[in-house]
Parts: C-alpha cells; sequence; structure tokens
C-alpha cells in the first residue's frame, strides 16, 4: 500500500482508513493478530481485514458494520493525528493548482506540522517528483519522517529538522514550487526564492491575519516576485434532506363545485403536506481559515 | 557558455510551442508559428522574436508588430517624488483637467514616444494630479499605463492558467466552471500519475487536459464522450508532449450498454477471404488480434476485371477508379483505426476496475454518473460537477438509495480576491454560488438493496404532522 499508488487488497502493515458512517471515519494499522475497536464492535485484523478487498464491508462482533477504504491523501486530512492546526482539502485543492503541482516538480514546504499538505504534495509529484520540507520542532519532523515511511512515500521526501527564516530549505536552485506556512513567512521570502530554480517557479504562502499577508506581499514583491495574487476559498457544504411542507386550508372550494355533484362537498379532507427534496445550510457558515498569497 | 544554454533549454519558447499571451487579466492560448500574425487586446504582432526567450517573459510590442523583451526593473512609476495632496475637496471632476487632446497623443504616438514618456507627459498635463492624493496618483498612472502600456507576457501554459483563462474569456464553454471549483475537483478525485482515470465532460476539453497534466503522462485517461466523435480542443492548448496522448483513450457512451451487458463486438470485421471466426461475447474476452486478412485480394481481382474488361485502356477512367479504391482503401484504414481504438478502450473499462471518475458536463448528471460508476472500482474517489444543485440533489438521493458509495458530499466554494496594498488593503471580489457546485464521494463494495427501514437514518425524522 502506498499513499501515491492505489493497490487493491488489504495486507499486514497498510495504513487503512474505516469508515464508520457519515462524518466518522478513522485510521488504523493494519497488523496481523492484532484487534480494533469500534463502536459496532471489535474488527479482528488477521481474519476481517488482511487479504480483503478494499472497499469491502466489514461486520464487527456487535453485529454493525463498517467500510474499510483505501487511504488518499483526503481521506488522511480528516483521520490523521493532529500534531498542530492542519489544512484542509478545500484549501489544499487550491494551492495544488495555483502552485501548479505535477509528477516530477520538485517542492520546498515549511512548517511540515502534521503532515497533511505534505501527504497531498507528494501524490501530486509522484513518482518522479520531490519534496524537501523543513519543520522546526524536533518531534514534529520525527513523527512526519516515520509517518511517510508507514505510508509508503519517504522515497519521494526529504524532512529536515531546521528554521526555515534562519537556515532556509536547505536546498537551492531547483525548486519549481515553494509553500509557507509559519508565523513570519516574509523572513523566509528570500530563502524560498534561493531554493527556486533560476528560471522561475511559483510561491504561496498562508496566512490566516491579514497583517501577516500584508508583510509577505511586500517581502515578495521586493523580491522580484511578481503577478501576486492574494484570495481566500470557502467551502459551503450543503446538506440534502426531505423536508415537508404543510398546505394551509382556505376552505371548501366552492368555485370547484359543478351541478354534477350530487353529495356536496361540506369538508375538505386535510391535505398531506408536501415533500420536498433540497438543501439546507448549516447555521454559521465556516468564516474563516487563512488567506492565500 | 554552453551548459548554461543546455540548461534552460526545456524553459525557453520554441517555434510551434502553444503558450499563452498574457497583458493584465486577460489571456489568451496561441501557438507560436513565424511570421504569422497573432491579434491580442486589439493589437496585432508577430510572435517570433519571443522564440528563444524564457517563457514568463515580458515584451514591448514596438510600431510594426514585433516583439522586444522588456527589461524587469524599466519601470520606475513617473511622478515618484513629487508632491501630493490630501483629500480631494477642492478636485473639481469637470473633464477639463488634462490639457493634451487625443490628437496630442496619437502624435506622441507616432513619433515614437515610449509608453513611459506618453504617461509623463499625461501627468505633466493635468492640472489635477498634483492635488491628488499619493493613493490617487497611484491609482492614476496605473489607470494610464493599463491604457497605453503595449505590452505583453508569454506564459507556458498550465491549468491554472487556461482555467483563468477559459473562465475569464468564454464561461459558457466550460459550463461555467470556476478555476477553483475545478481545482476542488482534480484533488477530491485523487488524479495521480499512475492511475486510471475516466472522464466525461463537455468543457472544451479543459477538464480532460487538466486530468492529463496532473497524471503527467503515466497510467490512462478514457474520454467517454457523446456524440460522434470527442471533443477536446482545449486539450491541445496544454501542449502536451506527444507521448501524453499515448495514455489517452476515448469510448463512445452510446456503447456503454452494450459493453456492461457483455455484448460489445470490437473484434475485426468479417471478411468475405478470412477464416477467422469471432465471438458475439467479445466484450467480455480479449478482442482477437486483427488477423492479416489478403485485403489486397479482392482489389486485385477488381483491377484485373477492369482492365480485362477495358482492352482500350482509358487513362483517365483509370486514374478515377484508382482514386476511388484509393479512397475506399482511406476508408478502411480509418475504420480499422476507430476500432482497435473503440477495443482498446473497451479493454481497459470492461475490468471495471477505473481508479477515479470526474463528471462536468451540461448533460443531466445522474444518469451519467449512475451509468459510468459501475465501472469504477470499489473503495475509489469521484467527483460530478454541475452549474445547478437540483441534478446533484437527485444524484444524492439515487445514491443513498442504491448504495454503493460513502463520504457523500454536496458543496460549492466561495472564492474572494484581495487587493494588499500598504494601507490600501481590501477585498476586491466575492465570487459565491457562480461558480457551480460539486458531489463527490467514494465507491464501496455493492451492497444488496436497502431494506425499507435505514439502518442509520440520515437527517431528523420528519415532524409528526398535527391533525387540525
Amino acid at each position: 500500500m502506498s499513499f501515491v499508488e492505489y493497490s487493491d487488497l488489504i495486507r499486514d502493515g497498510d495504513v487503512a482508513i474505516v469508515y464508520l458512517g457519515h462524518e466518522s471515519m478513522m485510521h488504523v494499522k493494519v497488523k496481523q493478530g492484532a484487534q480494533t475497536q469500534t463502536r459496532y464492535g471489535v474488527i479482528r485484523h488477521s481474519s476481517d481485514l488482511i487479504g480483503r478487498r478494499y472497499g469491502s464491508k466489514v461486520t464487527c462482533s456487535k453485529g454493525g458494520w463498517v467500510y474499510v477504504l483505501h487511504p488518499t491523501p483526503e481521506l488522511w486530512t480528516v483521520t490523521l493525528p493532529h500534531r498542530t492546526q492542519i489544512l484542509y482539502t478545500t484549501d489544499i485543492a487550491t494551492i495544488t493548482m495555483m502552485l501548479e503541482l505535477k509528477p516530477g516538480c520538485v517542492v520546498c514546504e515549511s512548517g511540515t506540522g502534521s503532515g497533511s499538505l505534505s501527504h497531498a504534495i507528494l501524490r501530486s509529484v509522484a513518482p518522479t517528483g520531490h519534496l524537501h520540507t523543513v519543520e522546526f520542532h524536533q518531534q514534529r519532523a520525527e513523527k512526519a519522517a516515520e509517518e511517510f515511511k508507514e505510508h509508503g512515500v519517504d522515497g519521494l521526501v526529504t524532512v529536515r529538522n531546521q528554521d526555515v527564516c534562519k537556515d532556509g530549505f536547505g536546498v537551492s536552485g531547483v525548486a519549481d514550487a515553494v509553500f509557507l506556512d509559519i508565523p513570519s513567512p516574509w523572513e523566509a521570502v528570500r530563502h524560498a526564492k534561493a531554493a527556486m530554480k533560476r528560471q522561475g517557479g511559483r510561491v504561496c504562502s498562508f496566512s490566516p491575519c491579514i497583517e501577516q499577508v500584508q508583510r509577505t506581499c511586500e517581502a515578495l514583491a521586493e523580491e522580484g516576485f511578481e503577478e501576486i495574487s492574494t484570495l481566500e476559498v470557502l467551502l459551503r457544504v450543503h446538506d440534502v434532506r426531505t423536508v415537508y411542507l404543510p398546505l394551509p386550508d382556505f376552505g371548501a372550494d366552492l368555485s370547484a363545485q359543478t351541478d354534477d355533484d350530487a353529495a356536496a362537498p361540506t369538508e375538505t379532507k386535510p391535505q398531506t403536506p408536501v415533500a420536498l427534496k433540497t438543501t439546507t445550510l448549516p447555521r454559521e457558515m465556516q468564516g474563516h481559515t487563512g488567506i492565500r498569497l | 557558455m554552453a551548459d548554461n544554454v543546455d540548461e534552460d533549454a526545456p524553459y525557453r519558447i520554441k517555434e510551434e510551442d502553444y503558450v499563452v499571451l498574457k497583458r493584465g487579466d486577460i489571456f489568451k492560448a496561441v501557438q507560436i508559428v513565424p511570421k504569422k500574425k497573432v491579434i491580442f487586446e486589439k493589437q496585432w504582432f508577430f510572435l517570433d522574436n519571443a522564440v528563444g526567450q524564457l517563457y514568463g517573459s515580458t515584451f514591448d510590442i514596438v510600431p510594426g508588430g514585433t516583439l522586444q523583451p522588456r527589461k524587469p526593473k524599466d519601470a520606475e512609476s513617473p511622478a515618484d517624488a513629487k508632491e501630493a495632496g490630501t483629500d480631494n475637496r477642492n478636485i473639481q471632476d469637470d473633464g477639463k483637467s488634462q490639457k493634451l487632446t487625443r490628437d496630442d497623443i496619437e502624435n506622441f504616438k507616432e513619433q515614437g514616444l515610449t509608453d513611459q514618456q506618453i504617461i509623463q507627459q499625461l501627468v505633466d498635463n493635468s492640472s489635477t494630479f498634483i492635488g491628488k492624493t499619493k493613493y490617487a496618483q497611484d491609482k492614476y498612472i496605473k489607470k494610464k499605463k493599463k491604457k497605453y502600456e503595449n505590452i505583453v507576457t508569454i506564459l507556458k501554459p498550465s491549468c491554472r492558467i487556461l482555467a483563468l483563462m477559459y473562465h475569464g474569456r468564454e464561461p459558457g464553454k466550460i459550463c461555467h466552471l470556476r478555476y477553483d471549483t475545478l481545482a476542488q475537483m482534480l484533488t477530491l478525485a485523487n488524479i495521480h500519475a499512475g492511475s486510471k482515470v475516466l472522464v466525461f465532460e463537455t468543457c472544451a476539453g479543459l477538464l480532460l487536459g487538466s486530468v492529463m497534466e496532473r497524471m503527467g503522462g503515466y497510467g490512462s485517461v478514457i474520454q467517454m464522450y457523446p456524440g460522434g466523435g470527442p471533443v477536446r480542443a482545449g486539450v491541445e492548448s496544454f501542449g502536451f508532449p506527444a507521448h501524453f496522448h499515448d495514455t489517452l483513450h476515448e469510448f463512445p457512451v452510446c456503447h456503454v450498454n452494450a459493453l456492461l451487458a457483455g455484448t460489445l463486438d470490437t473484434a475485426p470485421p468479417k471478411d468475405a477471404s478470412a477464416d477467422s471466426t469471432q465471438s458475439d461475447a467479445a466484450g467480455e474476452e480479449e478482442p482477437d488480434p486483427p488477423t492479416t486478412e489478403p485485403t489486397s485480394g479482392p482489389q486485385e481481382v477488381k483491377m484485373e476485371t477492369n482492365s480485362a474488361a477495358d482492352d482500350v485502356c482509358d487513362p483517365e477512367k483509370e486514374a478515377r477508379e484508382k482514386r476511388i479504391e484509393a479512397k475506399a482503401e482511406e476508408r478502411k484504414v480509418k475504420q480499422e483505426e476507430k476500432r482497435k481504438k473503440l477495443a482498446s478502450a473497451a479493454a481497459l473499462l470492461e475490468g471495471r476496475n477505473a481508479d477515479g471518475l470526474v463528471i462536468a458536463s451540461r448533460f443531466h448528471p445522474c444518469p451519467v454518473l449512475m451509468g459510468m460508476l459501475k465501472f469504477l472500482a470499489p473503495s475509489r474517489p469521484f467527483v460530478v460537477y454541475s452549474q445547478y444543485k437540483e441534478p446533484l440533489i437527485e444524484c444524492y438521493t439515487k445514491l443513498k438509495e442504491q448504495g454503493g458509495a460513502v463520504n457523500l458530499r454536496l458543496a460549492d466554494t466561495w472564492l474572494r480576491h484581495y487587493q494588499v496594498l500598504p494601507n490600501r488593503t481590501h477585498p476586491v471580489l466575492l465570487m459565491s454560488g457562480g461558480g457551480g457546485f460539486l458531489l463527490s464521494g467514494t465507491t464501496v463494495a455493492a451492497d444488496a438493496p436497502k431494506p425499507a427501514g435505514a439502518q442509520r437514518a440520515e437527517g431528523p425524522a420528519p415532524k409528526r404532522l398535527k391533525v387540525a
């Protein structure tokens, strides 16, 4: 199993995603002889997982069932253990397109954080690209490196434990794209430029605060970057449901009576409400993750 | 320095490259053809001088229509150091502040003044310029630059640039698929090198090209197309290397049902002189390899009889007959090619193990989705785009009834651009709802249809009705 290539069957050592229900998933490290507790009962890896096809329905000990899914960066993003605030798929998708990521690209990223974006980058640049990711927190850097190995992508990535604002990305003149998600991105802009290919490339910085965005834009302009654009993407999820709209009772409709009506309709039957399939929105739309430039 | 030139080669503009011209927010996709006039933003020019320059370079369009590379740090804003006012209380907007006339400006142009010089003239001859605030002066100069600068930037095509271009220029051609929505589709469908992706689109090939870009020439893409032939003009604009096209297949949707039923015959046609037998269930098995039929046989006979019949050789008649035969031969070759393509696409599809499905078209998405989902392996993503929400509500409902998909989500994205300038930062544009809607999900192993009382009800139960 690898996060950058599909396989059909679940194997010992895989990381699989267990789907429990709407908006409820968890990741599982598949191991011979191991067990996983869920609210529907126990999943026994040896009999229920190993050798089964990804996408299969698995019945748990209490009788309830789950589905086992092949890991993807998107599923990982919503099931990974958070060590930091992470980027979600909506922002990741926009970043991927704006940085023009594709197979073969060399990308520099800082900070690695919990590896949410990192996995998505690896998926997009495989099999011939590379990711240089920098994380100044030692344990987070180590955990990220561990996970990349477990997920079968360590050949595509180099993790460096250093401060990008002081020491840069550890490479120069090789990157097609650079991504910054750090508190003071303006301090890393010159390092981004140094890491990038001489012939040009794309830079993206993600910040929650407008002041950070302003300072970073200035720094980018000073370093000679062009076509600087700043945008924000918000996701709105629509909840599909059936609603029932009752109909008003205006009394008997006398104008509809014809001469043929022998029995005078003195009562109107209560009309059944109209069932309507529509979507509703959450009361509060997610306001803000960050601004990308 | 020979080394430098070699290193830069992949980043230099070459003849016959497909490029994108850019000025401000306007883009246009063209091909570099020497001595060919190109029109862009009301200007005619030749792209010859761009050859050999690095992608991303900006050029001046000089009178005559040739391009001249523009030095990056050329533009220092005119009237930078001069004084400025504090607000506009004394500025009259009477249209009389500019002393130069249209004719004056035309003269400047003919005299060959650069756009910088013309703008300087306009600034110097504006009675209100000095009274404007610094910000208003910047805005004024920016506006004049937009009008008088004859520049064009030449970019290497990419999904990002082409999506921006189509959305700005011809959104109707791409079903109003906004670029951020396209970005979501590509990521949600986990498009990556080495997978087998099905695409159904009527977006001029933009979606197809974007999928191909993300696959980098690895794996395979099968375009399912309605009608007589696949429409993919937009794919050309991406400028993919030739080998990318080896990964691109096509399959007409009119044969989907036959393929699913196993009755699609993609074997070579029966020929009178051929002794190979075909099975009707050719769709399920490996298509027979095309037998080496003696196609020359019947033709030879025909020619022999012709020449035998006309003892008096009429050269014109013979030539005409030869042409007719040549055309028939051509048609046969084309048909054979078409059959081979159909067979290879069918072979890829019939295993029902595709890795991803993306749909974006003017067709009702529901039947398209329900039909094509059958070709996907379990635990694989699919994404459907629609300009409108209601058809996707239908899809969602059908999928919930039928089963076979989890993580269903109907969503749209709001996009907001910001102007970021010192003391002048504010949102510029909010694009909401106009980008279309996406339904995404993941396939799972098909189940027996759910019993009437679903195990896990979604949403609140309907309120009990009060009887009057």
